[in-house]
């Protein structure tokens, strides 16, 4: 069958796939036209932020660049025993110029990264080293400061030399390298990353819940109410979508605030007393509310576009095979449903896992997620390699998710709209 | 045979409490028979329909199936099959699982399901596709499935709403035939709802014309196409010739009705004396070309337009002031002279023009 196809030759004699790829040449390259700006849009603005970011997130070249004389020198150090006067020489030159470039503050925040009392040190040698005599460098800069003469700084400055680190995502998962090389995990009482990784999963798969739980009804309801009554109710889904998120997120902190209208209803109803008002914000609760309602119609319109394909007349045909109602719901209207509930869950999960101003402003310190604390690296403490690694772990975190998704229920079984 | 299989006694509906869509219906289905309910889109048939499977509710009256009251019980404890207009085969199962979904409901076990379903698979000649989705049927093969899935749990009574609908000419015709063959070798009592007229003449024992929430006519197809007891029917049911006039005599078993100026005569069916209008039908291939004297009309009228069938020609007459008089002239060498402009004679029997209510 195959060998008669390849025989086939135009009029022309040309054979006839050739033919069919000239013709359709034209078309792809209009095509491929067509999508170029907004190809070109994606590169500019997703691949390369995000190639960055993984640049940024390993990179730790500032402190490599700053000392390229000193590390030199320490190649041959084994590492073990305070080095010799080549490297304190080195150390001295490369300082020096620092110093003459104003730049030695850099220097002693990153080397603070690494080990905690450089910034001191640092200082107090800027300050000596300007009356230091030529040679005997060794002695000079021991002499600064006790720590100086410590030969563990001297390691800790040693594992600076790489131009690319991963310190960074062990940081995130609050790990780190100690002075041998080896992956340890920070003391009990500061691993705040994993807490926050773990509420954010956490809370990502409540919301997700809960939206699944509320929406399912919702959507139900619109796929089957006279049109009159279905418009009316898809304007009240789609409402909060034309509201503001920092004007809902307000709303939100008006209602459940200790002294807020939930509140104040609760103890109208005697529910609580006056004095013992339930705290519904700044905690994980108020995270839970806000967030699910803003998530909802994420969850209401994947499912309604499903739904709405499903003819009534399935569910009828259940019910006349002999099915009660809840066994043609059950084994008939709920599998068609799969697809608007994958596509709806997996929506929300990677929506709320990276949702930042709600949990910020009604999440309080119990009810913030790992988004909040990217921000706040990107911001505050201006360390925005360890912003991008966490980033990207979240990311990564993300497409695992998907991947799990598509080998679980398949990705071509999704149906957004 | 139990003759009041099915009774709908007095049964109204409406949806919006101002219109009735069914109205004072009263209907008697015969056990084993074959029931079609024909009318055209509106006319209540297919409330009927769910009334009877039970996703609508009557408004008043009752509905027996089996001598037992059934508005309140539930449609998955009446036990009746159901066809749908677009099958309604689950699509996330195969055709065996579409198949199980009775059984399994009602706890039969495998192995005597496994019996039934292959039986129902044979019975619409689909063996060997039990394990195909029903996407990857045709429309005609989805139908089959959806017949066998309304007869695997042996129902006493199967439903179809308009089954035929969606497939094209030559397979709805076969598919006629399928169901008929079907329904007469397991003697299951069928209802079958349509709107289109040679289906029901086709399959059905009886069948009930509906118009305007009401059965207009319950007879047997060659009744219903002979003897119409209404204009209603006589147009709905086939070709028709009608006349409107008023009766001047009327006198064994025959009637006199003054049309323009002349006077026919025909069979008095729905009128009762003189001086009522009425309207008369009569079948197009009832008339003939050039009458012998025997016949009791004999009248003239213009060709207007003559179209040409192959095994017959439909000629358009102009008469007795009526110029969409409709003749089927059979396509023979003694009918050549037919053309247009031309004057001819035209008789028929006064028994075929049936002298109904004037509508």
């Amino acid at each position: 069958m195959s060998s008669e196809t390849q025989k086939i030759l135009t009029t022309d004699g040309i054979p006839l796939e050739v033919s069919l790829k000239k013709a359709e040449r034209r078309n792809k390259i209009k095509a491929f036209l067509l999508v170029a700006p907004l190809l070109l849009f994606l590169i500019i603005t997703y691949v390369f932020p995000i190639g960055d970011m993984l640049m940024r997130s390993v990179d730790d070249k500032m402190v490599t660049e700053m000392l390229p004389k000193t590390f030199k020198a320490m190649e041959k150090w084994d590492g073990k025993e305070l080095p010799e006067e080549e490297v304190f020489k080195a150390f001295y030159l490369d300082f020096r110029q620092l110093v003459d470039e104003k730049r030695e503050g850099k220097l002693s925040t990153q080397l603070n990264y690494t080990k905690n009392g450089f910034k001191s040190i640092i200082k107090k040698l800027r300050r000596k080293s300007k009356n230091f005599e030529e040679g005997n460098y060794k002695e000079q800069i021991m002499a600064v400061h006790k720590r100086w003469a410590d030969v563990e700084y001297w390691k800790a400055i040693k594992r600076r030399a790489p131009a690319y680190t991963s310190q960074k995502y062990l940081k995130g998962m609050d790990m780190f390298k100690n002075e041998n090389g080896e992956i340890v995990s920070v003391s009990e009482d500061r691993r705040i990353h994993r807490i926050l990784w773990l509420r954010t999963l956490e809370i990502a798969f409540f919301v997700t819940l809960f939206c699944f739980l509320m929406a399912y009804p919702i959507a139900h309801l619109l796929a089957t109410l006279p049109m009159k009554y279905s418009n009316l109710l898809m304007i009240c889904v789609l409402l909060p979508f034309w509201t503001s998120l920092l004007v809902r997120t307000a709303s939100w902190m008006i209602l459940l605030q200790q002294q807020g209208v939930v509140n104040d209803f609760f103890v109208g109803l005697g529910l609580v007393a006056d004095d013992a008002r339930p705290e519904m914000m700044y905690n994980k609760t108020g995270t839970y509310v806000a967030m699910t309602q803003i998530l909802l119609p994420f969850m209401v319109l994947p499912l309604y576009s499903v739904m709405k394909t499903i003819s009534p007349s399935l569910m009828r045909a259940g019910k006349s095979l002999g099915g009660t109602p809840i066994v043609a719901f059950w084994k008939v209207y709920f599998p068609l449903t799969i697809p608007g509930i994958g596509a709806g869950c997996l929506l929300c999960f990677i929506l709320a896992i990276g949702y930042y101003i709600t949990p910020a402003l009604v999440g309080g310190a119990s009810g913030t997620l790992i988004s909040n604390q990217i921000a706040f690296h990107m911001k505050s403490t201006l360390d925005w390699s360890f912003a991008s690694a966490m980033g990207l772990m979240l990311l990564s975190g993300v497409l695992a998710i998907y991947w799990v998704y598509n080998k679980l229920v398949g990705i071509d079984n999704i149906k957004l709209g | 045979m139990n003759k009041e299989f099915v009774k709908f006694d007095k049964v109204d509906k409406s949806y919006d409490g101002k219109t009735l869509v069914v109205k004072d219906l009263q209907l008697d289905i015969e056990e084993g028979e074959f029931v079609t309910m024909l009318g055209p889109s509106g006319s209540g048939k297919t409330t009927c329909l769910m009334m009877l499977a039970g996703f609508e509710t009557p408004t008043h009256g009752e509905i027996y199936l089996n001598g037992k009251a059934i508005s309140s019980i539930p449609p998955h404890k009446r036990g009746i099959g159901m066809v749908f207009q677009n099958y309604a085969l689950f699509p996330h199962m195969t055709v065996y699982e579409n198949l199980a979904f009775p059984l399994r409901v009602r706890k039969i076990p495998k192995d005597e399901a496994d019996k039934k379903i292959d039986k129902a698979l044979s019975m619409v000649s689909l063996q060997g596709f039990a394990d195909r989705m029903p996407g990857q049927l045709s429309g005609g093969q989805q139908q089959r499935v959806a017949v066998a899935r309304s007869l695997v749990f042996d129902p006493q009574l199967v439903l179809m709403d308009e089954p035929l609908g969606a497939l094209d000419k030559n397979l709805r015709e076969s598919m006629q035939y399928e169901i008929k063959h079907i329904h007469e070798s397991i003697g299951v009592t069928v209802v079958y709802v349509t709107h289109d007229q040679s289906e029901a003449l086709t399959m059905s024992n009886r069948i009930a014309v509906f118009n305007d929430g009401k059965v207009q006519q319950l007879s047997s197809p060659d009744e219903l196409y002979e003897k119409p007891v209404n204009s209603f029917v006589a147009e709905f049911i086939g070709e028709n010739n009608t006349f409107a006039g008023e009766v001047s005599d009327i006198s064994g078993g025959k009637c006199k009705v003054k049309i323009a100026n002349t006077e026919i005569l025909a069979n008095p069916i729905s009128i009762k004396g003189k001086g009522e209008k009425t309207k008369i039908s009569l079948r197009p291939e009832r008339a003939l070309i050039n009458p012998s004297d025997k016949m009791d009309n004999i009248h003239s009228g213009k060709i207007e337009e003559v179209i040409y069938h192959g095994d017959h020609t439909r000629v358009r007459i102009n008469l007795l002031g009526n110029n969409q008089f409709i003749l089927k002239v059979p396509n023979s060498s003694a009918n050549m002279d037919i053309k247009l402009g031309k004057d001819i004679k035209i008789g028929w029997n006064s028994d075929d023009a049936r002298a109904l209510d004037p509508k």
